[in-house]
């Protein structure tokens, strides 16, 4: 069985369709990138797959591990292992980072029927999920991303998806904002987490993120489809030829 | 107990079974007839064993409250009140004279449980010794308008602080009664303090001797329990000279359908040197979903700083009420007197908050300072209103504002009506005020964390009011912070 299955999934935002029928198959361990130019619905994909609020589904399905993932409100997609790591990171003044993390965590686990983790059990995760990104105990007690950097917003996001441990992670523009140091530090996180249990959708317009989270799928959308896919050489096709010849294809 | 469920199945037939201490506790009340007359003065006055002095000085009260008007200034709109139709004295009518927590009637101990309330009072009841060292509370509980029991006593005693009920103050210090009361809001202060005067019922009374810090934090727990029964409480602290009090008064109320009207007076007075920190959450019934019921809340609480470097410090946490009417203020007479005013106002459903402060600069070098926090939610209304004055003497006056206002929904409103007066040119006063909707995304950041959409507002709205709740002491913070959530459930989605 798929982890995810996308099936020829509509969407509208405001009566104006997004996604004219998409279909995507993610199994187990493997990394996808999706790629296109600004408009093409790649970012609508990650949020109605993460379930954000505004989104018609007109038509099509998406099953998780099998399960209709539609129908689950956005935090029972959390719980049951959906990870949407933001573009643009949103800021929580005055909840300390770690009370964040906390609460977060025990969430997912209350949901999921596991017991809530004990403090120290708890630090002692953090501690070590913060060392290996480079993120200083005091960033943890300041407020959620309130005056953190493009890059340590990123590396946030990591660090939440390190401790959740979702089943599929789906990085929405990543490398947006970020110097190629910050992106080095982001992508090693991110590599450090593949593994055999879990899948990654990497959602990008550049090819530069693919050189440090190297795909083992390539999708490229156009106009609310995926107009091709292939390896991972796709992507350096990209570079060269760009994405004109594909809107003429979706045309 | 087939008549609690019938209780029970009442509330469920009204819906209003979302406000988690709406209950009812079935305890025979011995109650005023309804209305007001100088015979319920002095019926009320009668049962309390009060002084020829203090008869006096109610039915004074009740002649200038007759000739007085309701003000209409608030932003706030309800049906008239007839004052005529109002019970304004009911006690437990077991009428307890206790030395402890143990022979209080288990049916009030079930009350306080339900709350949520009574670990410490329970560990007190089971007898269990606390640490040496420990941070201890002591409870002067009021049920309904009688205390009914007052802890830690004898501790008090030895640190020569006098904590008991005021109806008993007044008959064992009667000169300081006399000294003190209502010389910080007088009895012509305005129509619901001085209707407060005239039928007051009790309430807590503090003396600190000079030099003393009381040994733990005082609290009070008020409840209103009986149908159609006015709350007329009545509380009076007096801080000598570089003494320090610490009280907590928290409230909720049972569930009703009708209308209940409270208005309370409280007056601080702070000597040379002295601090008096006043804190507070109430949580009364603030009416079921389509509006009706709920309690209305017309309170006058005012602190005086007399002395010179004398300091007052109001925290407030109000979740509950239909109307809230309240304005804690300072006197700062004093020289180099401090003022603080800190408040989380959260209103939702169809409740009404016109809340905030007055700082009044007399004194020489005075400082003030006023942290606002206003939540709005559902179809309510929630009013910042607050005045910050020096008069001509107050040379180097100082004052910081700020008023923040957060928004859920769009159904709501949040107001901000701040009035500065400097008559001296030295003052200083600065404000600041925001105006914030919660915003979309962030909430679905947070569900996208796998917290639901009502633990996301909670977390955002204890994000916003921090700096407010820090003020708090430790054991009333932690339960602020779940009857901040627990007030917003339903406001999204």
């Amino acid at each position: 069985m798929p982890l995810l299955e996308v099936k020829n999934l509509q969407v509208r935002v405001e009566e104006r369709e997004i996604l004219h029928g998409l279909s995507l198959t993610v199994n187990e361990g493997e990394v996808h990138a999706i790629m296109g130019p600004n408009g093409s619905g790649k970012s609508t994909l990650s949020h109605v797959i993460a379930g954000k609020p505004g989104y018609e589904v007109t038509g099509g399905e998406i099953l998780f591990k099998g399960e209709d993932l539609l129908a689950m409100s956005p935090d029972e997609r959390a719980a049951k292992g959906v990870f949407l790591a933001f573009q643009y990171p949103v800021e929580i003044p005055g909840v300390a980072t770690m009370t964040f993390l906390r609460t977060a965590l025990n969430a997912q686990r209350k949901a999921r029927g596991e017991p809530e983790l004990s403090t120290p059990d708890f630090l002692k995760k953090v501690r070590s999920v913060a060392a290996s990104l480079n993120i200083p105990q005091e960033m943890l007690r300041r407020g959620v991303n309130v005056g953190f950097s493009g890059g340590e917003k990123k590396r946030n996001e990591v660090l939440q998806m390190a401790l959740f441990e979702p089943s599929i992670c789906i990085l929405d523009e990543m490398d947006s904002g970020l110097d190629i140091d910050a992106l080095r530090i982001a992508a090693d996180g991110v590599n450090a987490l593949r593994s055999q249990g879990r899948a990654m959708v990497v959602i990008t317009h550049y090819q530069r993120l693919l050189n440090y989270i190297v795909p083992d799928y390539v999708h490229v959308m156009s106009k609310g489809r995926v107009v091709k896919s292939g390896g991972k050489d796709l992507a350096l096709e990209l570079e060269e030829s760009g994405y004109a010849q594909f809107e003429d294809q979706a045309a | 107990m087939p008549a609690e469920l019938e209780t029970v199945e009442r509330v469920r037939r009204i819906d209003v079974d979302q406000y988690r201490y709406g209950f009812e506790t079935i305890i025979e009340s011995d109650k005023a007839p309804k209305g007001l007359s100088e015979d319920t003065v002095r019926f009320i006055s009668a049962k309390k064993n009060e002084p020829a002095w203090m008869l006096e000085w109610r039915l004074e009260a009740f002649r200038r409250w007759q000739t007085m008007q309701e003000p209409e200034w608030a932003r706030v709109s309800y049906p008239k009140i007839d004052y005529q139709d109002v019970y304004y004295y009911s006690a437990p009518k077991k009428k307890p004279e206790l030395a402890s927590l143990d022979e209080v009637d288990p049916e009030i101990l079930k009350t306080y449980e339900k709350l949520g309330i009574p670990l410490r009072e329970q560990e007190v009841l089971a007898g269990v010794v606390r640490p040496e060292g420990e941070r201890r509370v002591a409870v002067d509980a009021v049920f309904d308008s009688v205390s009914v029991a007052t802890t830690f006593q004898k501790e008090l005693k030895e640190a020569g602080v006098i904590f008991m009920p005021i109806s008993q103050a007044i008959r064992e210090h009667p000169e300081l009664v006399q000294k003190y009361l209502g010389t910080v809001v007088p009895t012509s202060d305005n129509f619901f303090a001085t209707l407060n005067s005239a039928v007051f019922s009790d309430g807590s009374f503090v003396y600190l001797p000079p030099g003393v810090r009381c040994p733990m934090e005082l609290s009070t727990y008020f409840r209103i329990n009986e149908r159609n029964t006015g709350q007329f409480e009545r509380t009076l602290i007096i801080a000598d000279k570089g003494a320090y009090v610490s009280y907590l008064e928290g409230c909720t109320a049972p569930q009703r359908d009708e209308n209940q009207l409270h208005a309370a007076v409280v007056e601080l007075v702070a000597h040379d040197d002295a601090e008096i920190k006043y804190s507070t959450v109430q949580n009364w019934y603030p009416g079921n979903s389509e509006g009706k019921g709920g309690v209305y809340n017309f309170v006058t609480k005012r602190g005086d700083c007399r002395g010179k470097n004398s300091k007052i410090s109001w925290t407030q946490v109000e979740t509950g009420s239909a109307i809230t009417w309240k304005y804690p203020s300072c006197i700062l007479r004093g020289d180099n007197s401090r003022g603080e005013f800190y408040s989380i106002a959260i209103s939702n459903g169809f409740q009404q908050v016109d809340s905030g402060t007055k700082m009044i600069h007399l004194g020489k070098n005075t400082t003030s300072r006023i942290i606002s926090k206003g939540i709005a939610a559902g179809k309510s209304q929630n009013t910042y209103r607050g005045l910050v004055s020096a008069h001509r003497k107050a040379t180097g006056a100082r004052n910081f504002t700020a008023c923040d206002s957060l928004l859920i929904g769009d159904k709501c409103g949040a107001h901000t009506v701040p009035y500065v007066e400097a008559k001296n040119s030295s003052a200083l006063f600065e404000h600041e005020a925001t105006t914030s909707k919660i915003s979309e995304d962030v909430l679905f950041y947070c569900v996208q964390r796998g917290l639901s959409q009502e633990e996301a507002v909670g977390l955002v709205v204890n994000g916003f009011v921090k700096d407010v709740l820090q003020q708090l002491p430790m054991e009333f913070a932690v339960e602020a912070q779940k009857l901040i959530s627990i007030s917003l459930e339903g406001s999204v989605g």
